[in-house]
């Protein structure tokens, strides 16, 4: 099962991708992730050696359709509920920190 | 008697409870002693419910005592730590979710419930239960209950360890590559994978929606149909759930005793260079057990099983990048010290997450990311499809397939963490079952010479769970590997 | 502005009028404390899953109808990825691939000029959180989260604020008449993002997009596209470039600027939804539904000036409202006289639901009533002022015009031995005017039937009255 990858395989832009991903990386942790992903990505790239034309695309697993609910309200979350795990809660409300535009 | 309590399995507990030889509040306290004097070998508990158990292991056999003759009413089961009971906490394994504390319960928990059952502990996953060890879990490695030096497999590593080691006579647990059925056959024990959608996944932490399957761990095929019987079915708050009815198919899985009349594959695909020899023997032997059963074994091609590890390290991940974006410290969870919005994301993100959820989060972004979704995503969806139809086609003119579950028995703590491809590869004869949203089966066929247990692989068609189950009862009926304990 | 030409796309979201939410069965809609109409599912918490409203789908697809788009007989969900911390899950249930609704066109009308305003797809998603931002931190607000809407995506088609105004009215006005939303704008029920671009006059490729988020109001959103258009005209005229980029509205400060965002803002990474199963529709649903629609007020506007022969300006006051057009048209189906239904309508029957505040539904008389009525003046049973006096009492209290007539002893009087004895008495009462009469001041008329009204206490028939007068006078 040892497998042997392309040589031209994609390299990713690790912080670039950790930055859409909103995960902070130390530089270590980027350094070793580049490695390990490079790997995963030739791996993975082995399917780009196959004749995918004209295959249509698995994109829903299930076998269920439609599956609609009826417009009827049920109760929800008591509030106390809703924010007894929040991190920081303020009036009944979540709170974050500042959003910067 | 209380000595032995914690040995019966999930039928057996029902049976001593019905029959009134055993009370619930004694069977939990032999399972909290037991898990006390082996957690600190095996680490295979994230939570002990202590406090409430034995009030609500009285209560059931209040109501038993009162007239209540529901026949899983005290019955204790481990319940796999990504899976929501309201009131107890729900950390995936994962830092992120340290101290939160589920609002509802699951679908599959509210079944349970209702069923009379007694949620006594739960049990450790690999983080969000990506991984194939539970070393990835930041509540520690859990050690296999046959050799502590061993992982248990993963991701459903604790629930597969906790049966094993009788400190629940069942578990819940997921797969979503091989998770269910890969500790099972690392730990000795039995593992159901439902067809996707038989299931109400409904209240278990997503790891990737279309994958996910929740399935039991018991000590049988009898007493795993027991719990699937429970469990399975239409949910309204699943949209994926099938409409089909589900069947009661206990008394035939009991009844069960040969395969006559039955016609099983052998995919050339599932034995090649790289299965460990004495995986191959013993999956062999088990093999001609099923023939002797009286089944017809012949021989069928998967020409694409060998894309489904790369197509599965695409999809999933990128199922994952979006499942596990919620996990950003607004709502609960870990939030991370942080002077703006965006630090305090990126923060969160690198300090609750591990390396594993790290490495799958961006690998999942990476591939669903503009310029290369089409050569990674859609491609992958593709495959998919062609993995589909291998099994179509083998399923056309047999009942099911035969094959090893793992590719070796358990291998050490530490051997693979730092090559993550060697540890994918661990689900090559797994993950093509949740890609085809069929059902598979694990059951215990032997140990190696080194005292590991193996699992012979039953994969059936979608919605023929019934018909794995029958077939992996007639063969413990002849056989005698899953009574085997380990001994710690 | 004249040497560039304007071409200006909108994404208008409209919020659904729905009880529940999209995948939950909370209530939508809910105003009040924050955070009380909140469940795991609109909450994103671990496990929850979304279950498809089948309420919103049909809005969705009615919508659709109404404006001529092809109907997919399968349509998809698919996962829009960015972080933000309005969107729980981090990701909005969307549609990309596989929208609801492709297509369909909307007829805008500005300054009597028609224009055909092309639609490229409705697609369903799910509304946002609402976030308050404060000087140092941010708060949220679930309840609005998941609420329903429909995006509905257009052509550059529309050449200037006036016309992008217009199409947001005529389609205000349609999903308020098919009951699809109230497109209440105070309560952010439509907001639009604003697309524009310039171009030189004779040429035809777009110029570069400038995209203006957010916008709520119809107003905010003419003032923003004038400023827009005229800034980027002046950006190309000094020589300078445009950059594709997006751009807030200052309501205040009445200048568009540009948004501060990182550069992977917009990799939205979408996939298929895997916890929704495919909208799949048979044609016989979709017929079902197209038979719900309404006539659309355009639709019906033609038809009322066609069929009933009324002006422009009735239809206008008529159709504004479906129940008042309803009303109408009831009215008018059992009268032989429709102008006469319309004047009494837009006169005497708004003015007394305006009066009282009500709306059609409250009114007492119905159409057969108010028919009545008309019949019985135009057979001159009752005259006008009498006629006033029957509708308030039907107004209030319903019932039948003939009855109400007779109760108040209100029939007219025609007798012609009676007015002849009323005109005898008003010329010999008043021998002055009579004279002046004679005399061939024929504005001394109407003075003397005046005077036979008030001796007949409003009952004579005037024109009766008018001709024995003349009898006498000539006499
Ligand atoms: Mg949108
Ligand atoms: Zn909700």
């Amino acid at each position: 099962m040892a497998m042997r990858f392309s040589e031209n395989a994609d390299r990713m832009d690790v912080r670039y991708v950790a930055g859409l991903a909103r995960i902070a990386l130390s530089d270590a942790e980027a350094a070793r992730l580049q490695g390990q992903l490079d790997d995963i990505l030739a791996f993975v790239g082995e399917l780009k050696k196959l004749d995918v034309s004209g295959v249509e695309v698995t994109d829903v697993a299930t076998e269920a359709q439609n599956a609609w609910r009826a417009d009827v309200p049920i109760a929800g979350l008591e509030r106390e509920a809703t924010l007894a795990n929040a991190p920081l809660a303020r009036h009944g409300q979540f709170v974050v920190p500042k959003v910067i535009e | 008697m209380s000595a032995d309590l914690h040995d019966l399995g999930f039928l057996e507990v029902a049976e001593a409870l019905t029959q009134k030889r055993a009370s619930s509040e004694e069977l939990t306290m032999a399972l909290l002693a037991r898990s006390e004097e082996l957690e600190s070998k095996l680490n295979s508990l994230t939570w002990f419910n202590r406090e409430a158990v034995l009030a609500e292991a009285r209560a059931a056999d209040a109501a038993r005592a009162a007239g209540d003759n529901r026949p899983y009413l005290g019955v204790p089961i481990a319940i796999k730590d990504l899976l929501n009971v309201k009131g107890q906490p729900c950390t995936a394994g994962s830092r992120i979710l340290k101290g939160y504390v589920a609002p509802y319960d699951a679908t599959v928990i509210a079944r349970l419930r209702a069923a009379g059952c007694v949620f006594v502990s739960r049990t450790n996953t690999d983080e969000f239960a990506m991984g194939g060890s539970t070393e990835t879990s930041a509540y520690g490695t859990t050690r296999n209950p046959w050799d502590t030096d061993r992982v248990p497999g993963g991701s459903s590593g604790g629930s597969a360890a906790a049966v094993a080691a009788r400190l629940a006579p069942a578990a819940l647990a997921s797969d979503t590559g091989g998770s269910i059925r890969q500790p099972a056959a690392f730990c000795g024990v039995t593992g159901l994978k439902p067809t996707y959608g038989r299931v109400s996944r409904y209240g278990c932490t997503a790891f990737a929606s279309s994958l996910d399957q929740i399935g039991p761990i018991a000590r049988s095929v009898e007493d795993a149909t027991a719990v699937y019987q429970v469990i399975a079915g239409l949910d309204p708050h699943d949209s994926t759930t099938a409409a089909r009815p589900v069947d009661d198919c206990l008394p035939n899985v009991r009844a069960a005793r040969d395969l006559k009349g039955l016609k099983l594959g052998l995919p050339k695909e599932y034995f090649v260079d790289g299965l460990h020899p004495e995986v191959e023997q013993l999956t062999r032997a088990a093999v001609a057990q099923c023939r002797a059963l009286g089944a017809e074994i012949v021989d069928v091609e998967l020409p694409h099983s060998k894309y489904g590890i790369a197509c599965y390290y695409v999809l999933a991940p990128a199922e994952a990048s979006a499942n596990l974006a919620r996990y950003d410290g607004v709502r609960y969870g870990f939030r991370a010290e942080a002077e703006d919005l965006q630090e305090m994301y990126e923060q969160t993100r690198a300090q609750g997450f591990g390396a594993e959820v790290k490495r799958r989060v961006i690998l999942g972004t990476y591939v669903l990311s503009s310029g290369f979704h089409d050569a990674y995503y859609l491609r992958a969806q593709k495959v998919r499809t062609l993995i589909r139809r291998d099994f179509d086609r083998v399923f056309a003119r047999c009942d099911a397939i035969l094959g090893p579950v793992t590719p070796s028995p358990a291998f050490r703590v530490g051997e693979k963490t730092a090559d993550p491809v060697q540890m994918y590869l661990g689900d090559i004869f797994t993950a093509n079952v949740n890609l085809a949203g069929i059902c598979g089966l694990s059951v215990p066929c032997g140990f190696t010479t080194g005292g590991l247990p193996a699992g012979l692989h039953i994969i059936g068609p979608a919605f023929a769970d019934a018909r794995i189950l029958q077939i992996g009862a007639a063969y413990q009926h002849a056989t005698e590997w899953h009574k085997q304990q380990p001994k710690i | 502005m004249n040497d560039f030409i304007a071409s200006i796309g909108l994404e208008v979201h409209v919020q659904l009028k729905t009880r529940t939410k999209l995948f939950c069965a909370f209530p939508a809609h809910e105003e009040g404390d924050p955070n009380v109409a909140v469940c795991p599912v609109c909450l994103g918490l671990p496990g929850a899953m979304p279950v498809m409203n089948g309420e919103a789908i049909r809005q969705t697809v009615k919508t659709g109808l109404m404006i001529g788009s092809r109907i997919a007989l399968r349509s998809t969900f698919d996962r829009k990825n960015y972080f933000y911390p309005d969107m729980p899950k981090n990701f909005q249930i969307s549609q990309q691939a596989a929208p609801l609704c492709l297509g369909g066109a909307v007829e805008i009308d500005v300054g009597g000029q028609p224009k055909t305003i092309r639609v490229n797809h409705i697609h369903q998603e799910e509304d946002a959180a609402k976030i308050t931002h404060l000087e140092n931190s941010s708060e949220i607000d679930f309840n609005r989260a998941s609420t329903p809407l429909m995006e509905l995506v257009t052509e550059p088609d529309m050449a200037s604020p006036d016309e992008a105004m217009a199409f947001l009215i005529a389609l205000k006005e349609m999903l308020i008449y098919a009951g699809i939303s109230d497109c209440n704008l105070e309560l952010g029920q439509v907001r639009c993002d604003v697309n524009s671009s310039v171009r030189p006059a004779g040429t035809d490729l777009l110029g570069v997009k400038c995209e203006i988020k957010n916008m709520n109001t119809f107003k905010g959103i003419h003032r923003a596209l004038t400023y827009e258009l005229a800034r980027q005209v002046e950006v190309l005229r000094s020589g300078g470039m445009l950059v594709q980029e997006t751009r807030r509205w200052d309501d205040e400060a009445g200048v568009t600027l540009p948004m501060r965002s990182k550069e992977y803002a917009h990799d939205y990474r979408y996939f298929p939804e895997p916890d929704l199963p495919p909208v799949v529709l048979d044609a016989a649903t979709v017929e079902a539904w197209r038979a719900e629609l309404p006539e659309l007020p355009a639709v019906k506007r033609a038809r009322f000036i066609r069929d009933y022969g009324l002006p422009e300006y009735d239809v206008g006051v008529l159709t504004a409202d479906q129940a008042l057009a309803e009303f109408f048209e009831a009215a008018a189906q059992q009268s032989k006289n429709c102008k006469a239904v319309s004047n009494w309508v837009m006169g005497e029957l708004l003015r007394a639901l305006g009066e009282q505040g009500l709306g059609i539904a409250d009114a007492k008389i119905t159409p057969r009533a108010l028919a009545a009525l008309i019949a019985l003046v135009d057979a001159k049973t009752i005259n006008m002022p009498a006629a006033k006096e029957v509708f308030q009492v039907l107004f209030e209290k319903g019932g039948d015009p003939a009855a109400v007539v007779k109760e108040k002893g209100l029939a007219q009087v025609s007798d012609a031995g009676a007015i002849d004895g009323f005109a005898e008495r008003a010329i010999a009462a008043n021998e002055k005017v009579a004279a002046e009469f004679r005399g061939g001041k024929e504005t001394a008329l109407m003075f003397l039937v005046g005077q036979v009204m008030k001796l007949s206490r409003g009952k004579a028939n005037p024109q009766l009255a008018a001709e024995a007068l003349r009898r006498k006078l000539r006499g």
